[in-house]
């Protein structure tokens, strides 16, 4: 019997070598697809398993990892999540994560390259490994006057400091709580996701930088500028400003905001732009060219697709290839014209700086659980949207606005405003987008603003740029101003 | 003329007590990096935990010098290894309930109280048991034994049906499975059984495709042990103990007759009843999906019967990678049945690959002791025994870590020593215990045997030769 059992002896063995051949597949030549497999806990685990950085707002954190005694360790926590949400976002367990939780997420586990040397250390002592705390740049009143201003209105406020791009303010609503994402428990995240999905306004959509809208009259600064720009025009070059524009090849026409004249006929440019004259810069547009347009646009930083701060943003546009009605209906921001509340305040910062376009950005500084700066962010030249000179004679027009024009609502007694009203129309029997931008102080300028109420907000078809983004505006500015 | 000199066999028990302390060391030292890394200290009841394992282990080990001198020296060691990573793992995942849900099971405790009563029986095995021979007065005592406790589950009122598989049975207070002590009654009666008919069965019928099959009328035990092996899978829905009573047997055939078609046989009967129950039954056809489609979503997500608890098992292992989270650095505790079915994916996860294939190679060498146990005895009874029982030990271990690492479909077997449960403790201490009396008779130097004389055309005897047999010819 001695054969047979040396043969199951052989058998035996065989069994065994299979076993570790097989632990060898799993642990070993697998191992990199089963843990990065979506339904893998274990990774999401050791993400939510280490305290992960704040996100901080003057001093203060707005997002931060706080110790409990579940599974996962640390419980995201936001601090006023409605005011807060497009700039942090959500980081959900089932859920993912968006906006700054999502773009600065390597920095905030800590498992950016730049945090190596901090790995290291808590390697070699042991240490419960820490993200690194994200320094935004929002200045909270301007935050919470904007959010404050905008109240149940859809729409969305972008502040920017001109000389920086230091983004001040960045609010849209309606807001959510993504505490009610970030609970662990997987059905109650997945109902509170469910919910926002299905409510009005689509909230997990920041309306300030992913969602475009036609800009409408507030585009007028850059058909103001293109025409500027060419050469041929000054503040003081008069315009024909009909009652009706016929427009060629077609058989529609432009009219003006409530049907009447612009004042005078013809009108200045300064004028056309102070009293946002539909049929004076339609035909200015259609002179100027598509092209010039285009060009003047994509200046003032339309048509970029890669424009990250450091979150993604939609992209603004301005029509490729526009037949000369289309170019007049563009040139007052209205047909294929597509800008983002940020895009437009883009436009009143880079006329702000003189007109140089500084790269908007939120995040000032990340800083690791050591305190010590792990990197700084300095300002850019995003381009050179218009000469000195053109911004000078942009900014005496957009106080003409403010002073005397559209905008008489964002004025502040003692600080002069530069700005451009908007009402932007919206599908047929819609009310239109009610919109503002600015700057301010218009001599020494400390923060430009672009406002966008949804469909005229409170006022519905009454609603004007000027009756009811002018005011959330001036809010901002104040804010901003006083702090 | 030959004769042969009785060499001086070294016992082994001083050899046994070294390795004794390199066990303790590895299942101590594993219970305190548990403590070290769940909580950051030692547990609190180290030494009185340290000084129960080891009092256990002596215990074994002083009633080897005492009973059997001669038995094996490494077997003992292997066993308190297994034994101890086993139990650190199970309180590791006692803590990890106990942070998660508040509620300490007490694993662990239980784990460590059914091992001091296997090891209570295993010495007591030794001590009343002299002679292994003993037991093959009592072969179809064993057989009914053995089927009755196979049955078992099936008696209303005692059986009872966990997790859709019917292996449970209680007894008043006590729950126990029924089936890991069948294991060792079957052992008994296999052995039994064919120690006496091996002449009939080995006899040789019809020769196809150069496989020499046994006669037809030889084929009724096989066929008996295969029904019943059926309707365990069928009735209690066990395909695990199915396959490890049948793959006993299959073995214990094969070592009595030396014919391969009774292997090839079993094999065919078994995988063509496994075929048919896996399109006629649905939760043998589910487990065999879950085995080839584990990562299909489907089948993930699908409850019950779906791969979930396979792949999370998978998952665990897999973020082990070579070497390991750590004791008390990963999360085993999300694999369900993580201290009982999946502890192997629990300490592949936290020990790696790296001390996975180390538990996988004290397993491999102790069935091999008991292998080399059944090469030393002299009575077929005696290899047969410890031949099926080493072998069980070594394929329960096969289905159980092949199951979880996804080389054959999953069952619900345990990991002899390493998993939780009183039931398979104790039933494989009780088979240690019995390679343990095997191997003193295997060792133990002959006593003295008048000398064989190659006369009278008798051939002389080759070493590899099974002496009984010869032996009793001679006499």
């Amino acid at each position: 019997m001695n054969q047979p059992l040396r043969r199951l002896a052989t058998v035996v063995i065989a069994m065994f070598i299979a076993l570790m051949g097989a632990a060898t597949w799993v642990q070993f030549v697998q191992a990199k697809d089963l843990n990065a497999d979506p339904r893998n806990a274990r990774t999401l685990y050791r993400e939510f398993g280490n305290a992960r950085g704040p996100i901080v707002v003057d001093g203060k954190a707005v997002a931060e990892s706080v110790k409990v005694d579940d599974p996962f360790n640390y419980q995201r926590t936001y601090t006023d999540g409605d005011l807060y949400s497009a700039l942090t976002g959500f980081y959900s367990i089932v859920n993912g994560s968006t906006e700054l939780e999502y773009a600065e997420n390597d920095q905030l586990t800590g498992k950016s390259d730049q945090l190596f040397f901090s790995r290291v250390r808590d390697l070699l002592t042991g240490r419960q490994p820490e993200g690194a705390a994200v320094e935004t740049s929002i200045n909270p009143a301007a935050q919470k006057a904007a959010f404050k201003a905008l109240g149940d209105q859809a729409g969305a406020v972008v502040a920017i400091e001109p000389s920086t791009g230091r983004i001040l303010a960045l609010v849209s609503t309606p807001g959510y709580d993504p505490n009610d994402l970030a609970v662990h428990s997987s059905k109650k995240a997945s109902a509170a996701y469910a919910k926002l999905v299905d409510a009005d306004g689509n909230p997990l959509r920041s309306n300030a930088t992913r969602e475009t809208y036609p800009p409408g009259s507030t585009f007028k600064l850059v058909t103001a500028a293109a025409a500027l720009e060419s050469g041929d025009y000054d503040e003081s070059t008069e315009l024909p400003a009909p009652v009706r524009l016929d427009l060629p090849q077609t058989t529609a026409t432009i009219g003006n905001f409530g049907g009447g004249g612009c004042g005078s006929d013809p009108i200045t440019l300064a004028d056309a732009l102070r009293v946002s004259c539909n049929t004076a810069f339609a035909q200015l547009g259609m002179d100027l060219g598509d092209d010039a347009l285009r060009e003047q646009a994509d200046r003032f930083g339309f048509d970029d697709p890669d424009l990250t701060i450091p979150m993604g943003t939609a992209t603004s546009r301005f029509p490729a290839d526009a037949n000369p009605p289309q170019t007049a209906q563009a040139a007052i921001g209205q047909f294929d014209v597509q800008a983002t509340p940020l895009q437009m305040a883009m436009v009143s910062a880079a006329i702000a700086n003189d007109g140089r376009l500084m790269t908007p950005y939120v995040v000032d500084r990340v800083r690791a659980a050591d305190l010590s700066v792990v990197s700084e962010t300095k300002p850019t030249l995003k381009s050179t949207a218009v000469s000195p000179g053109t911004a000078a004679a942009l900014t005496d027009m957009m106080i003409g606005v403010v002073e005397s024009g559209s905008g008489t609502a964002a004025r502040i007694s003692g600080v002069q405003v530069a700005g451009k009203t908007g009402t932007a129309q919206t599908a047929e029997g819609q009310a239109p987008h009610a919109w503002f931008t600015g700057f301010a102080p218009a001599d020494k300028p400390q923060v430009a603003v672009a406002v966008i109420v949804e469909h005229g907000g409170n006022a519905g078809s009454e609603a004007t740029g000027g009756r009811v983004a002018a005011p959330i505006a001036r809010a901002v500015i104040e804010a901003v101003l006083n702090s | 003329m030959t004769t042969i000199e009785p060499h001086r066999v070294r016992a082994g028990r001083g050899t046994e007590l070294g390795l004794l302390l390199i066990a303790l060391i590895i299942g101590i030292g594993a219970y305190a990096l548990v403590g070290l890394g769940v909580e950051g200290e030692v547990p609190p009841d180290v030494v009185g935990y340290s000084a129960g394992l080891a009092g256990l282990a002596l215990l074994m080990h002083v009633v080897l010098r005492w009973r059997a001198p001669y038995a094996d020296p490494v077997i003992l060691p292997l066993t308190v290894a297994l034994n101890g990573v086993g139990l650190a793992m199970i309180y590791r995942l006692d803590l990890a309930y106990a942070a998660k849900a508040n509620h300490d099971h007490g694993f662990a405790a239980r784990q460590l109280a059914w091992t001091a009563i296997s090891v209570g029986l295993a010495a007591l095995v030794l001590v009343l048991l002299r002679d292994h021979r003993t037991l093959r007065r009592y072969t179809y005592t064993a057989m009914v034994v053995g089927l009755g406790l196979v049955a078992l589950p099936l008696v209303p009122g005692i059986g009872q049906q966990i997790n859709g598989a019917r292996i449970w049975a209680h007894i008043g207070p006590i729950g126990m499975q029924p089936a890991e002590f069948a294991k060792i009654a079957l052992a008994i009666f296999f052995a039994g059984y064919l120690v006496t008919h091996r002449d009939t069965l080995a006899l040789a019928g019809s020769k196809v495709l150069g496989l020499q099959l046994p006669r037809a009328r030889d084929l009724g035990p096989i066929i008996i042990v295969w029904a019943a092996s059926l309707a365990v899978l069928v009735f209690e829905r066990d395909l695990g103990t199915s396959l490890l009573l049948f793959g006993m047997f299959v073995a214990m055939l094969y070592l009595a007759t030396e014919r391969l078609s009774w292997v090839v046989i079993g094999l065919l009967l078994f995988v063509g009843g496994a075929m048919l129950a896996a399109t006629a039954f649905s939760h043998v056809g589910a487990r065999f999906e879950a085995w080839l489609h584990a990562l299909d979503p489907a089948v993930y997500q699908r409850t019950p019967g779906g791969s979930g608890q396979l792949v999370q098992g998978l998952f665990g292992m897999a973020g082990g990678g070579l070497f390991g989270t750590g004791l008390g650095q990963g999360r085993p505790d999300i694999v369900p049945y993580a201290e009982s079915d999946f502890i192997v994916a629990s300490l592949g996860e936290e020990l790696g690959l790296t001390g996975l294939m180390a538990l996988l190679m004290i397993s491999l060498v102790l069935a091999e002791r008991g292998l080399r146990t059944a090469i030393g005895v002299r009575d077929g009874f005696g290899k047969l025994l410890a031949g099926g029982l080493a072998f069980v030990v070594a394929f329960q271990t096969f289905v159980v870590v092949g199951g979880v690492t996804r080389l054959i479909p999953l069952t619900g077997l345990t990991t002899p020593f390493l998993a939780y449960g009183g039931s398979s403790l104790l039933a494989n201490w009780v088979i240690v215990a019995l390679l343990l009396r095997i191997s003193n008779d295997a060792r133990r130097p002959a006593p003295d045997v008048p000398a064989l004389t190659p006369a009278g055309g008798i051939p002389a005897l080759e070493p590899d030769d099974d002496p009984t047999e010869r032996i009793g010819t001679v006499r």
